[in-house]
């Protein structure tokens, strides 16, 4: 006998990423998730952001094992929680949930370091606003065919080391053409943490998404 | 390895369903699975013959049926799936946008006796 379910199976983790929606909705948090691979160069560059911004910004700092990326933040003086998951491969909604409550943060942007992986992390619902992914010059211009998913369901993506350009073959046509096919909707930004070439321009726009936020409240 | 905690799901959202059915024994269980999600049939394979083990579910078939991404070309208006390092029609070589399938990951319907 065959009995009809339709259930999503991510939906324990979906229920739990709308709770956190509306508890950091109580707090006038717009949750930022960043999405890129090990070594893409997350942490300088949310240290970089961070500088560039003038509204209250906090992090969550997901690693598979230790604190480094997060006494980086805490050193600066930004208010910090770290998530170490231990060997799983992404965040999911319960480790945020657990990491909203110890996080004493309100009113700004909250970004969140995913643990450093393409795949996993764009299945899991956090609660986020929307997710920011992270590419770089020296890994290569294929990610957005190699990694659909994630380019798909990114509101802004991010290519970061634009400073390497003159040293790697990046295709950066071939590179737009990938995340505009995936999705129309996507704000493409070219940063270097290192320069800080392009923050002046992202900080802009995360400012009047911010705003947008604000006033949707 | 994150089809580890999709394998739990999966175990404990259709162990809910046999017990408030009172079935006692799970033969197949049908999961549809896009091709834009992260998820590998084998490992989820894999991880469900330890998790089922002592319940219902255990030595039931796993069925997957696959859902292709699909693109809209933006010049000649055909549907069309990805080749391996492009996005472009392949028919008239414009681009295209994703319209919305191959994101799917659910349980469909399950078999029992």
């Amino acid at each position: 006998m065959e009995i009809k379910i339709i259930k999503d199976v991510l939906e324990a983790n979906n229920n739990i990423a709308e709770e956190n929606k509306s508890i950091k909705d109580e707090r006038k948090i717009m949750m930022v998730n960043i999405i890129g691979s090990p070594g893409t160069g997350k942490t300088s560059f949310i240290l970089k952001l961070i500088e560039n911004m003038d509204i209250p910004c906090g992090v969550i700092e997901g690693d598979v094992a230790s604190d480094i990326d997060a006494r980086k933040m805490a050193e600066r003086n930004i208010p910090v929680v770290q998530i170490n998951t231990g060997g799983a491969c992404h965040l999911n909604a319960y480790s945020i949930n657990k990491a909203l409550s110890t996080l004493d943060f309100e009113g700004g942007i909250l970004f969140i370091e995913n643990i450093g992986n393409l795949i996993c992390p764009s299945d899991f619902e956090l609660g986020e606003d929307f997710k920011l992914a992270m590419a770089n010059v020296a890994e290569g211009d294929d990610k957005p065919y190699k990694y659909p998913l994630l380019f798909s369901k990114a509101k802004a993506v991010v290519i970061n080391k634009i400073d390497l350009l003159p040293y790697f073959d990046f295709n950066k046509q071939y590179f737009y053409d990938g995340v505009k096919t995936l999705n129309d909707e996507a704000e493409i930004f070219e940063v270097s943490s290192r320069t800080g070439e392009g923050f002046e321009v992202l900080a802009k726009w995360l400012k009047e998404k911010y705003d947008e936020y604000v006033q949707g409240k | 390895m994150h089809e580890l905690s999709i394998t739990e799901s999966i175990v404990n959202m259709v162990s809910d369903e046999a017990k408030k059915r009172n079935v006692n024994k799970v033969t197949k269980i049908n999961i549809v699975l896009g091709e834009l999600t992260g998820f590998e049939e084998e490992s989820i394979r894999f991880y469900f013959d330890v998790l089922s083990e002592g319940t219902p579910l255990y030595g039931a078939k796993l069925d997957f049926k696959k859902v292709k991404a699909e693109f809209k070309c933006r010049s000649c208006g055909m549907i069309y799936n990805r080749g391996n390092f492009t996005f472009k029609c392949p028919y008239c070589g414009s681009s295209g946008v994703l319209i919305e399938k191959g994101k799917e990951l659910y349980i469909d319907s399950i078999d029992v006796e």
